[in-house]
């Protein structure tokens, strides 16, 4: 850049940051393509959006508590909706009016039920789901067709835990688990698949906990940037993550396809968490401005057919049973995962970026490298449990 | 007379009252209630101390602070009491050697923690490259935690030893020239020197520079938050950051509020001990 434009830029941001009337104040932790993608839907509504988009993860929820514990935060803000029972019983979020929903085609029979049901809490509606984003199974066609997984070009279902151990065996599985909250997310995966209740049920944990432990025997295990060279570049038959990372195998070509989590237990089940759009605490609430707010999200919401290439599942069901969505592929191949998804416990200490996730993860991780024990880490688990559940909830 | 001193003081005061002595009564209040960040607080009386000296979280990462105190305290004095030494003496262009020196130190942390990220990564990162072009072995050094305590250490010995060197630099200045050429006529080596002249009279320098280092070095964060990055380093985390953590990642302010309260009567002891000891010798 030189200094001419140096400066014109300069110019244009100054001014930029002090004309033109301020449209509803917006912010959201998308990164990368699915920040692209977003800001492709901001910019595709007649409501104009002023958006700030904020670090994943922990800076981005203290930053909206205490936006809201102030009563001056944005008009709009994205949540996890695993973090609503930290969120909406401590007076962070504002209800949605229903009536002011119906009006734009926001009720419940056009979402589907277990996502809808964590959108609520106290009786009211607190988040429109904008999706769900559940892990799957990412399979390598070409290696996986060598191994004779394949039936039709598609992987041929697994079934029980010895299927899931003898495919991977045949084709390699990368995996991301160090240091990271995927060790969690499938530990609740294969919790839920057994049905277990509450937190937590030993004998089904540690059926859990014995499976991943022969899972990190035989597989390839790696920091998540790794595992997705690994079975981008085609060295790993599978790939177990969110289906935020498809766009990433899009761009480098790898011959691949998409399967919803295996059912390896009773029940189909899977880990999964729902962006959804909130109104962050505003200690005075101007009417007009919430149904503006209002009508932007309905218009996002219709937006979801290009929130979906990013890999996630539209929680609107006029978008998820479309045609246009159906074509998308390999999105569409998916899409049964979302009858199936299990978000975190419905606890306020649980959730994205929360600290069970992190304190969680860091034991099943050390079971998965083959560093702990199914047994010990049962029990560091469920210390870890303890102290969480004997922490006083904050008022 | 009287009146008119207070008046003088009294912009002081008001600003020492509203943003120091209110805001510490507040917190005390709070140290004994349930307070979150929204709501209304309930009296707990005792149970967030009860709590705390139970919590091993608030154990390990005072230890970590403790760790962190006792190591980078020393390298910090000496670093900066060598680069003292060496920018005293006459040679040209001096003015090159103390801006160097000391320019670190000017520095805003997160400018200091960009520069070490990048010199720390494995692959690319300037140290690891250099350690295998020389055919030694990568380092993790902010991936595994035995490393990442040394790295902040590092780190934090090369942006902040300006502040000991300015210090040391004005003392050494101030000792008078006769000293030294009287003692040369005695025959007095450059190290009997040092011994002899230079460490006796840099004593006061000594004690104020060590005792502004571990206070500084007890509330150390900035740098451990932003090097650990987004899941942090269980192994490094500081207490004023276990502190933050719990008021503002988990909202509860009043938990946090008697965290800050131990840690402030520790604070407190140190410099109360240091007070007697520097009392006594006068």
């Amino acid at each position: 850049m030189d200094r001419r434009t140096f400066i014109l830029a300069g110019t244009a941001l100054a001014t930029a940051a002090c004309s033109g009337p301020a449209g509803l104040a917006y912010w959201d932790l998308f990164s990368g393509g699915d920040g692209s993608r977003m800001m492709d839907m901001v910019g595709a509504i007649g409501t104009r959006l002023d958006a700030v988009t904020l670090a994943w993860g922990t800076p981005y929820y203290t930053k909206l508590a205490m936006a809201a514990a102030g009563g001056r935060a944005p008009d709009l803000a994205i949540l996890h909706l695993s973090r609503l029972p930290g969120f909406a019983p401590m007076g962070l979020l504002d209800p949605f009016d229903d009536d002011l929903l119906a009006a734009h085609g926001l009720t419940q029979d056009r979402f589907p039920p277990a996502v809808w049901n964590r959108a609520r809490s106290d009786g009211r509606t607190y988040a429109v789901p904008l999706d769900t984003h559940p892990l799957v199974l990412f399979y390598n066609t070409e290696l996986c067709g060598k191994a004779g997984l394949l039936e039709n070009g598609r992987l041929r279902p697994i079934r029980g835990p010895e299927q899931l151990l003898a495919a991977f065996d045949k084709a390699g599985l990368a995996l991301a688990a160090a240091r990271d909250v995927n060790p969690w997310r499938l530990f609740w995966t294969l919790y839920r698949q057994q049905n277990g209740q509450g937190l937590l049920d030993d004998a089904k944990a540690l059926t859990a906990l014995r499976l991943l432990g022969k899972i990190g025997a035989t597989t390839r295990f790696t920091d998540n940037n790794a595992a997705v060279a690994l079975f981008g570049s085609g060295q790993a038959g599978f790939f177990w993550n969110g289906e935020w990372e498809l766009p990433t195998f899009q761009t480098q070509h790898t011959p691949f396809d998409v399967a919803p989590f295996p059912q390896v237990y009773d029940r189909p089940a899977v880990h999964a968490d729902s962006h959804a759009f909130v109104l962050p605490h505003q200690r005075s609430r101007d009417p007009q401005l919430t149904a503006q707010t209002i009508s932007a999200v309905a218009e996002l919401i219709g937006q979801s057919l290009t929130w979906a290439r990013g890999g996630h599942i539209p929680a609107y069901q006029p978008v998820a049973a479309s045609q246009a969505y159906l074509k998308l592929l390999p999105q569409a191949n998916y899409r049964s995962a979302a009858a199936e998804v299990e978000l975190d416990p419905p606890v306020w200490f649980a959730g994205a970026a929360s600290d069970l996730q992190s304190a969680a993860g860091a034991t099943i991780g050390a079971v998965l490298g083959g560093t702990k024990s199914p047994e010990v880490a049962l029990g560091e688990l469920k210390a870890t449990l303890v102290r969480l559940r004997n922490t006083p909830k904050p008022a | 007379m009287k009146r008119s001193g207070f008046w003088f003081v009294a912009p002081f005061l008001v600003l020492y009252v509203a943003f120091l002595v209110v805001p510490m009564l507040v917190g005390l209040g709070a140290s004994v209630t349930d307070q979150g960040i929204t709501g209304h607080a309930k009296f707990v009386g005792g149970a967030n101390y009860l709590e705390l000296f139970r919590d091993p979280a608030v154990w390990s990462s005072l230890w970590h602070t403790l760790i962190f105190t006792v190591t980078s305290t020393p390298a910090i004095v000496l670093v900066g009491l060598g680069m003292a030494l060496l920018a005293n003496r006459a040679v040209p262009e001096r003015w090159l050697y103390r801006l160097a020196f000391f320019a670190p130190y000017l520095l805003p942390v997160s400018v200091v923690v960009l520069i070490w990220n990048w010199l720390y990564q494995p692959g690319f990162g300037l140290i690891n490259d250099l350690l295998t072009r020389l055919g030694l072995g990568e380092v993790g050094w902010l991936s595994t935690d035995g490393m990442a305590m040394t790295s902040i250490v590092i780190t934090t010995v090369w942006w902040t030893a300006g502040f000991g060197f300015l210090l040391y630099l004005a003392a050494l200045q101030e000792i008078p020239r006769q000293l030294y050429e009287a003692s040369a006529l005695d025959g007095a080596t450059p190290l009997q020197q040092l011994r002899r002249i230079t460490m006796p009279l840099l004593s006061r320098t000594h004690q104020l520079v060590i005792v502004l280092q571990i206070l500084a070095s007890l509330k150390v964060f900035d740098q451990i938050y932003l090097l650990s990055g987004q899941g942090g380093i269980p192994g490094v985390r500081s207490i004023v950051q276990y502190i933050y953590e719990s008021g503002f990642t988990r909202f509860r302010v009043g938990y946090a509020s008697a965290i800050s309260y131990v840690f402030f009567a520790l604070i407190a002891v140190i410099a109360l001990v240091h007070f007697r000891l520097t009392a006594e010798k006068r």
